[in-house]
């Protein structure tokens, strides 16, 4: 028992002085050239930050803002002047002086192979921003034919560095069986474009939970569990902040992949609705999205401090109850 | 003012986070996040936890504590900072009243004392003592730990003294944290669902703020402050309460002695439930209320544990025949001869503006603008408050002396015995929530029902395999359950969830005792034995 008589409860508390925020020191800024235009950016933006900032649209497909840039799939890349190769974007940081060609020839050559040599072995059919780019840079992945035939379930998982042969006839392909081994998210890597952004968002810039990692080397790299194991067995804890991260929809909530497979996902009868988490006290933004007065799926945006994009298995998944009380 | 003095991003930018019966790793897995950006950015946390948690795995260090001995540790961790004059003289004179006192108080904690009471190793207590106490920020967040004791407010005084002896509060980076259990348990306490409180923290028994609301609600208001919830069933105990209307809760699977919560919920003359699901004490009353559900299903605001008030809103409508909560309890006031209107959640809000100094500010357009904001926000250009308390640390300090608090240890009421030799405590898992109502309807892959978890230590003792259906016997009950063996768990050590009543109902088990500053049962204390129940059946690997 507290012994002290303690203030008096029924007395509010006065009003105190505002919080003193740490003030971060005033960047210094970086003059550079992009596109002809001269630019000014605070020391440390990327050259992406620097192309936004003057209304550039460099596209992007393995960059997110909460995530740590991986540089992997060369889409952002842009022209230094005096640079022998492309630089990416979304991590080159802006140096004075540098004079950067966003949508020089080269550039738009770079970015379409990218995209061709993506779609041509990828199934893109549900990654409506990279068709997108697609149209913008007329690719056209057909030219390296068509898609050789589909791995075997397991073939991809088992291949070996250097195992890797071209195929006989049509364009080199990782189209596979789609991975269903739990209720709650499905694993379709045949539309894998190997962005890394599942890796790093189950990993240090999110979860902090390791169950997937880039596996094998070239053409056979995927993502995979330890030892390729189902999720069931995996160190997975289905908080599905991959899913919350995929750009191509290789990961997906397993009810929006059954009714695409039964023809009945219309995103155009689709609302969304920012509310909050009906579970714990932390108090993360979910969006639901609605179709037919059903929830038919749950993300987080990716502008919220508290959330950052990222949910838990509750706030991601636990809603069934309420489609099931109708 | 009772919340969270803390932000979140504060914890990725403080030096050491102490994190004391929590398994917020499970239980606020976002929150956690922000928490391992501190650790990647080098904060060191302690955690202190009878179990060995998926948090404390992530801890520099561990100090496994025995069940109810907190106030032990944390006072022998006080003593230790004085011997080592690390305590912050300059906050203490400040901003503080009753040190001289609390120094002598907590002189019989000795490591050794602490090290016997608690079952840590003085050598731990010591270096979480000098960590702590020479961090440039630090911060203490705890749960249901703390809380769920017969001793809840002593447990949180015991900390907040650390907090003041180092000035580790009403800093950046540094404060005391309770890691709010629901969505909107802050908000609820915030807009007076207190026995004490009016919106806003006002005291009911102030007659000058108790005025306010009596002119502006047109209506006099009972001038003593009422019960608690655990007040409410003693109350029906004596025979005092014989009417319940009950909105969003489930007592009868989530209150301590479900015998005893059982049998006075149905001597009520009338029991009245509104709720968005059956639960089971919607089964028990006379009349049900079906309700929208609140979180996507209807308009409104709920405030988290960093004080942040937030909206929720529709996002499709409610099915046939449910109604919101607004239009519910404005008819039923209707019915009882006052009309209320039919007022917006929006219109709730203003009304709650115009009486709640710290809510003043927050109008729904700037929280949908501002992603919501931390009271006390108290006008409309206010930004909003990141961490509280600043105000001891103005020179003179603003407004009363920050207390410390002489507390004692104090076991458990259900002492362990010869008979009750095994201590279960109980706690939320990673994929489940409270009684199950809402998360036993989606297919969680980790789901793996109830079961009573036991070192394997006590599994070899005890010669169970794991599996093996055994009968959990506490003073007031017994159920059967599975046995799963848990590393995590120290011999003598048992745990359970509250998840799945319908299979084993849990609260049979514990124990109503009850702080009696809070209302607060000792959920996390219960002595039991364990014996064998014959009938095996077989549990899945553990995650």
């Amino acid at each position: 028992m507290s012994t002290q008589s303690a203030p008096d409860p029924k007395i509010p508390v006065p009003r105190g002085p505002l919080p003193i925020l740490p003030q971060s020191r005033p960047a210094r800024m970086v003059e550079i050239t992009i596109d002809g235009k001269p630019v000014s950016v605070p020391q440390g933006s990327t050259l992406l930050d620097a192309a936004r900032s003057i209304g550039i649209d460099t596209p992007t497909l393995c960059f997110l803002e909460s995530l740590t840039p991986v540089n992997v799939c060369r889409i952002c890349v842009v022209e230094v002047e005096g640079m022998r190769a492309l630089v990416p974007a979304c991590s080159r940081q802006a140096e004075p002086g540098m004079v950067v060609k966003t949508d020089s020839e080269r550039v738009q050559l770079s970015r379409r192979l990218v995209l061709e040599l993506l779609a041509s072995s990828v199934d893109v059919s549900t990654a409506p921003q990279l068709q997108e780019y697609m149209r913008r840079y007329s690719a056209r992945p057909e030219r390296f034919g068509e898609p050789a035939t589909p791995a075997a379930e397991g073939e991809r998982d088992a291949a070996q560095p250097g195992h890797h042969q071209p195929p006989e006839t049509g364009a080199a392909t990782v189209a596979q069986p789609v991975k269903i081994d739990n209720k709650l998210y499905v694993r379709d890597y045949g539309k894998c474009i190997l962005c890394y952004k599942c890796v790093e968002a189950c990993g240090v810039d999110a979860q902090n939970t390791f169950a997937i990692a880039v596996a094998g080397r070239g053409f056979e790299v995927r993502i995979s569990t330890e030892y390729n194991t189902p999720l069931t067995n995996s160190a997975c804890v289905y908080c599905g902040n991959c899913i919350g991260v995929c750009p191509t929809g290789a990961l997906m909530f397993r009810s929006e992949y059954e009714m695409r497979q039964s023809g009945t996902w219309d995103e155009s009868k689709q609302t969304h609705t920012d509310t909050i988490c009906p579970y714990c006290g932390v108090g993360c933004t979910l969006t639901v999205h609605v179709q037919d007065e059903k929830i038919v799926k749950v993300t987080s945006p990716l502008d919220q401090e508290i959330t950052e994009g990222h949910l838990c298995i509750k706030g991601r998944f636990g809603w069934e109850w309420v489609n099931q009380k109708k | 003012m009772g919340g969270g003095t803390s932000s979140y991003r504060e914890m990725e930018e403080t030096d050491l986070i102490l994190l004391w019966g929590s398994n917020a790793r499970e239980t606020h897995p976002i929150f956690f996040h922000h928490l391992l950006k501190g650790v990647h950015n080098g904060a060191k946390l302690f955690v202190v936890d009878p179990r060995r948690t998926s948090s404390a795995q992530w801890a520099e260090k561990w100090l496994g504590l025995h069940v109810g001995t907190d106030i032990a540790l944390a006072n022998a961790v006080a003593r230790k900072i004085l011997a080592a004059g690390l305590e912050n003289r300059a906050f203490i004179e400040n901003a503080t009243s009753g040190f001289e006192e609390f120094r002598q108080h907590v002189q019989k904690y000795t490591l050794e004392y602490a090290e016997n009471t608690c079952g840590v190793p003085a050598g731990l207590i010591r270096e979480l003592a000098d960590a702590y106490a020479r961090a440039g920020r630090a911060q203490i967040c705890w749960t249901l730990g703390i809380t769920e004791h017969h001793n809840a407010v002593d447990n949180v005084l015991a900390l907040i003294n650390l907090g003041l002896l180092t000035g580790h509060v009403g800093r950046y980076g540094s404060g005391l944290n309770p890691l709010r259990g629901q969505n909107n348990v802050q908000g609820g306490g915030d807009m007076g669902a207190l026995p004490d409180r009016l919106p806003g923290f006002q005291h009911v028994e102030n007659d000058e703020l108790r005025a306010k609301f009596e002119q502006a609600w047109g209506a006099l208001i009972p001038a003593k402050r009422g019960w608690h919830l655990s007040g409410m069933f003693d109350a029906m105990e004596r025979g005092e309460l014989k009417a319940l209307y009950v909105i969003g809760e489930n007592p009868a699977n989530s209150e301590a002695d479900a015998h005893r919560t059982m049998k006075l919920l149905q001597s009520l003359d009338i029991l009245v439930v509104q709720d968005m699901l059956m639960t089971k004490t919607a089964e028990m009353a006379d009349v049900v209320f079906p309700a929208a559900a609140g979180w996507c299903e209807s308009e409104g605001t709920v405030t988290n544990s960093e004080r942040r008030v937030q909206r929720v809103r529709r996002a499709l409508p409610p099915p046939p025949g449910v109604r919101d909560d607004i239009e519910i309890l404005c008819d039923l006031a209707r019915r009882m001869g006052r009309d209320l209107g039919q007022p917006t959640s929006q219109e709730i809000w203003d009304e709650l503006r115009s009486l709640s100094p710290v809510h003043a500010g927050m109008s729904y357009a700037r929280l949908e603008a501002m992603h919501g904001l931390q009271w006390p926000c108290y006008d409309g250009s206010h930004p909003g408050e990141q961490y509280l308390h600043g105000r001891l640390w103005a020179r003179p300090v603003i407004g009363p002396l920050a207390p410390f608090s002489c507390v004692e240890q104090e076991l458990p009421v259900d002492a362990l015995d010869s008979e009750f030799p095994i201590r279960l405590t109980t706690g939320r898992r990673l994929d489940s929530y409270n009684t199950g109502v809402q998360t036993s309807r989606y297919a969680s892959p980790l789901r793996h029902g109830e079961t009573l978890d036991l070192s394997p230590k006590d599994g070899k003792k005890y010669g169970f395999e794991e599996g093996e259906m055994v009968r959990v016997v506490s003073r007031r009950g017994s159920v059967v359950a599975p046995v799963r063996f848990d590393p995590g768990l120290r011999a003598g050590l048992a745990f359970m969830t509250l998840h799945f009543p319908d299979q084993v109902a849990t609260n049979e088990l514990t124990i109503d005792a009850v702080d009696p500053k809070s209302g607060t049962s000792e959920f996390k204390a219960t002595a039991v034995r364990i014996e064998k129940a014959g009938q095996a059946k077989p549990v899945p690997a553990t995650v």
